[in-house]
């Protein structure tokens, strides 16, 4: 692939300028609260811009190819290098990361959860910000594999020192699954280097050599890789540590790892995985098909039956990633543009939900469903924003959500060739059948939480009302971005659709579609 | 044979004293530091410390030049005796070590009213074995070189001499070592009985692929005893109490420096002595591998005491550092093993030993050795706590931090000889390695996430000598861990790695 454009520093910049800032905040004393958070949140901003800035130089008519390449040596004695570049599945998901970490910060700014400390607090965002950026660039297998680790400490200490009661076992259990996924990924990606002659990790040149892998190996080594990827989205059965992790993350936490952190996986397939090794991507087709229709109606039901609005958020994202593995799975243009589509539109809104969450949280100090009510006579904002993201989550036309959904479901009715078009049918209806449960337990969240009087105990003048006011001014600033580009990505998803379908052409060459 | 030695006409040696000078000046300094602590009264004896330090880093210095030279292997002795990249980058990581530890005794020494004169002799003593260890080439001198590196340590291991705990440490270090020692020597003695030598290149020639049972009972019985001083399960019973009886910095030693130097022997003996019989050591070292790791992190996920815990922590990671010798035999394999054990060793060091120096800055402070006393660490000593994080963070091999490329190599060398026995080993130590943050993890919660258990708040004074220990190993961690190209470039070794090579 050509390099089109010079300005390479672009990408790297944008990537490690967080940890400049991360680098200035260490000597800001812990007591400057104020000088802190501006420093981070001017950081976030000015890595925003990076970010612009790289999307504009973009060339939108040739987004199929690899941009802003940039590649220099770093570990040669093991062939692997600072390879970076984008294209346009990488665009939208590095732009996303960067959207959301500012939007995250200025909600932080007058929410830094118990027990405080806004320094490390920040530091953290911004560190986590670095790995996922370089996630969505590296086209290094190892590059990759060290920015795809970076976000797990952070991540670990968001939801163990800044979560909830049992954030602790939350913690420990996030980490440990994810970390049990990347040590099986790791020796997947080391296999494949040697099954392809020892010569490189570059992720362009293992495409090229992937395919002459026997296809036995390709099975195995592809074994390996969707165990990370699929505790990262996470897949069923590997989804168990999502919904403590949700329940117990701090607002913030939940955002980040909603918005940006599930993406890694999906990402993980759609970058490495399957172009890598066609054959064994069409042998898994099926299975991993079939585990996101089960995702699908698990993730449903399991949402029906919670009681904790968070969780139930949780378990949502279970369901829509579920979709997203659908379309992923049928290994057609159609079907991974939706799921590109798909992340996105789950990035914007699932993030939006858990701040709705964070928020109704701070002004009930409860997420218990039954104990909520009334929310639209005490707080008409906030209830009617909390509606809208449940009307863009269940996939109403017009909205973001829509695009990611509908697409995946359809291209299930005509799977890549060598795909058995019977299975990929049943997996549409079973598909299908799962958004009426999502629209059965979106409305009735909204219905039970903003529809009817307020509870008694949190009604005017019984005590429990002194924090229940309306949206304020610093979450108008981090939510109006994304209530905008939820309706915007829905009203016109060609904005986004153009840029990924070239590139989803580009990974998609090995399979003729 | 009286008489033909007597009438032969002895010439003597040649000497490289370019080659010779790291020894030499270590040497010097022994002697410098047993006059000194005899002729400079109490009040001056302060100046030993200086003395030591200066000593390494005197030594270290023509470790630089040799390495900068590039003349090639220097050999010595009928190359008994060999100064190649390999010995230089051993010797090279000891003498730091031996620094960031004398760095890290400074103050302990001299607030303790202990010998200071004997205890720096001691240790460079010990150096001095360590350093003569990456160099040998003889079954003669790498047993000089052991019992030099090991009686010292086993004295230093009791050098509190009024604590039953450290007597114990010292008694039980010595009894097994010694015990390890005569095995081997057993096994020295057969390869001698059966190659008519002594030193390795001949061994290895004479030797060949022919297994006769005596011939691999030989080679098994030195591999073993060198599997007693990297603290291999199940020759590891002495560790944990050694470790936890013995003065920290001593502990510290132990751990790094001298674990260091069993690889470094294990290795040499290896790759230049059997390199045919890997028929033999292969599934030595694959069982001796996984039982380490495992029985390693099981046992320390349940340890209280932080110091024990390390222990553990440290018999893991021997178990991980062996892994790459399982598969050394394989064709093509020799390298990537060699180079994943030095990366590992030298990772490792400069990890551990942070650790150990945030163990002495904080029981400084909470007088005591639990686990439990680390709790709420991060919210009076942030700066601390983040060090310990990056610390802990290497040892569980989270990237960016050194300890992932350490494991990275480990697991690549298995990758690449592509045997079943390999891929099986390596899936274990992966789940290893996610089980090792259970522990490493418990230290990270207990920092960041539990609150301080006696509610004293008041902040940390580091000494200034622990802090440039601290400085000089969190740096080595971070830059090992993003750009580890620096360390392998010292690492790439075909010296050794040539002996498959015939």
């Amino acid at each position: 692939m050509e390099v089109i454009s010079n300005h390479n520093w672009a990408l790297t910049v944008g990537t490690f300028l967080p940890l400049v800032g991360v680098l200035i905040m260490l000597f800001i004393p812990k007591a400057e609260e104020a000088l802190i958070k501006s420093v981070a949140i001017a950081t976030a901003i000015a890595t925003l811009a990076v970010g612009i800035y790289t999307m504009v130089q973009f060339d939108f008519g040739n987004a199929g190819a690899m941009q802003f390449v940039a590649e220099h040596d770093w570990i040669s004695v093991i062939k692997s290098s600072y390879y970076i570049g984008i294209d346009g599945i990488s665009l939208p998901l590095y732009l996303l990361s960067m959207v959301i970490t500012v939007l995250v910060m200025i909600y932080s700014w007058d929410h830094v959860p118990s027990p405080g400390n806004p320094k490390a607090f920040f530091i953290l965002m911004l560190i986590l910000q670095t790995g996922m950026a370089g996630t969505f660039i590296a086209r290094d297998l190892i590059l990759f594999f060290v920015f795809f680790e970076l976000v797990l400490l952070p991540m670990y200490f968001m939801i163990g020192v800044w979560g909830g009661e049992n954030r602790q076992y939350a913690s420990l259990k996030f980490f440990l699954y994810t970390m049990f996924g990347s040590a099986l990924m790791l020796v997947a990606f080391l296999a494949l280097f040697f099954k392809t002659g020892a010569e490189s990790f570059s992720i362009p040149f293992l495409i090229e050599q992937g395919m002459n892998i026997s296809r036995t190996t390709q099975i195995w080594i592809f074994a390996g890789m969707f165990v990370g990827f699929a505790v990262k989205v996470p897949m069923f059965p590997f989804h168990t540590w999502l919904p403590d992790a949700h329940t117990q993350a701090p607002t913030q936490g939940s955002v980040i790892l909603a918005a940006v952190l599930l993406k890694l996986g999906t990402y993980g397939f759609v970058r490495i995985a399957i172009p890598v090794l066609p054959e064994a991507a069409k042998a898994w087709a099926p299975y991993i098909g079939g585990l996101a229709v089960i995702g699908i109606i698990y993730g449903s039901l399991g949402c029906l039956a919670q009681t904790d609005m968070k969780r139930l958020i949780a378990f949502s994202s279970v369901a829509h990633m579920g979709f997203v593995m659908l379309g992923i799975s049928t290994l057609t243009s159609f079907g991974m543009n939706a799921a590109m589509f798909g992340m996105v539109a789950h990035g914007l809104i699932t993030g939006m939900l858990f701040f709705v969450a964070g928020s109704v949280k701070e002004r009930y100090h409860t997420l218990e469903i039954k104990r909520i009510s009334g929310m639209l006579l005490q707080m008409p904002k906030l209830g009617w924003i909390l509606g809208f993201c449940a009307m863009a989550s269940l996939g109403l036309p017009g909205l973001a959500g829509f695009w990611g959904e509908f697409p995946a479901i359809l291209s299930a009715y005509q799977p890549a060739p060598g795909l058995s078009v019977n299975v990929f049918r049943t997996y549409m209806v079973i598909a299908a059948i799962g958004t009426v449960f999502a629209a059965g337990y979106l409305l009735w969240l909204f219905q039970r939480i903003a529809f009817g009087e307020p509870a008694a105990e949190f009604a005017a003048g019984h005590g429990h009302d002194e924090d229940i006011h309306d949206v304020n001014k610093f979450e108008w600033i981090a939510w109006t971005p994304l209530l905008i580009a939820i309706v915007v990505f829905g009203v016109y998803p060609q904005l986004m659709f153009k840029v990924l379908d070239p590139a989803v052409g580009v990974t998609l060459k090995a399979f003729g579609g | 044979m009286l008489r033909t030695i007597a009438t032969a006409a002895w010439s003597s040696p040649t000497i490289d004293y370019h080659a010779l000078a790291p020894e030499m000046i270590l040497g010097a300094g022994i002697v410098l530091l047993l006059l000194l602590d005899l002729f400079l009264s109490d009040s001056r004896k302060w100046i030993l410390t200086p003395v030591a330090s200066f000593t390494l880093l005197g030594a270290f210095l023509p470790v630089l030049t040799l390495a900068l030279n590039n003349a090639g292997t220097r050999q010595m002795f009928d190359g008994r005796y060999v100064i190649d990249d390999f010995s230089l980058v051993m010797k090279g990581m000891f003498l730091l070590a031996g620094y960031v530890v004398v760095l890290l005794a400074a103050d302990y020494i001299r607030e303790g009213d202990y010998y200071q004169g004997e205890f720096w002799f001691l240790m460079l003593s010990s150096l001095m074995g360590m350093v003569m260890m990456a160099s040998s080439r003889d079954l003669i001198s790498i047993f000089v070189s052991l019992e030099f590196l090991s009686i010292p340590a086993y004295m230093l291991a009791a050098w509190r001499k009024r604590d039953s705990r450290s007597n114990e440490a010292g008694i039980k270090y010595y009894l097994l070592g010694v015990f390890a020692s005569a095995i081997m020597l057993y096994g020295m003695s057969l390869l001698y009985g059966i190659t008519n030598s002594t030193k390795l290149t001949e061994i290895g020639a004479s030797l060949g692929s022919n297994l006769t049972s005596i011939r691999a009972l030989a080679v098994f019985f030195v591999v073993i005893g060198f599997a007693f001083k990297i603290s291999a399960v199940p020759f590891h019973t002495w560790a944990p109490d050694t470790y936890q009886g013995a003065p920290t910095p001593v502990t510290a030693f132990l751990s790094v420096a001298s674990k260091a130097a069993g690889f470094v022997a294990l290795v040499t003996v290896v790759y230049v002595g059997f390199p045919g019989s890997h028929a033999v050591w292969q599934p030595v070292f694959w069982i001796l591998s996984a039982a380490t790791m495992t029985l390693g992190n099981v046992m320390a996920l349940k340890q209280t005491s932080i110091v024990r815990m390390l222990a553990y922590s440290s018999i893991a990671q021997g178990g991980f550092i062996l892994m790459p010798l399982a598969v050394a035999g394989e064709t093509g394999v020799a390298e990537s093993a060699l180079r994943a054990v030095v990366t590992y060793l030298i990772v490792y060091a400069a990890t551990n030993l942070g650790v150990f120096a945030v163990v002495m800055v904080v029981a400084r402070k909470t007088r005591s050795g639990e686990i439990s006393s680390y709790g709420g660490l991060f919210s009076y000593a942030p700066g601390i706590a983040t060090l310990m994080t990056i610390f802990m963070a290497s040892l569980a091999g989270i990237p960016p931090f050194g300890g992932w490329f350490g494991k990275f190599a480990a697991f690549q060398s298995l990758v690449s000889a592509g045997t079943t026995w390999a891929y099986v080993l390596a899936i274990i130590g992966g789940v290893n390695s996610v089980v090792a943050f259970g522990y490493y993890g418990s230290i990270l919660r207990e920092m960041w996430m539990r609150p301080v258990p006696d509610g004293d708040t008041s902040p940390v004074s580091v000494k200034s000598s622990l802090a440039v220990a601290l400085g000089i190993t969190s740096l080595a961690t971070l830059l090992l861990g993003v750009l580890p190209g620096i360390v392998i470039h010292f690492g790439d070794i075909a010296g050794l790695a040539g002996a498959f090579g015939r």
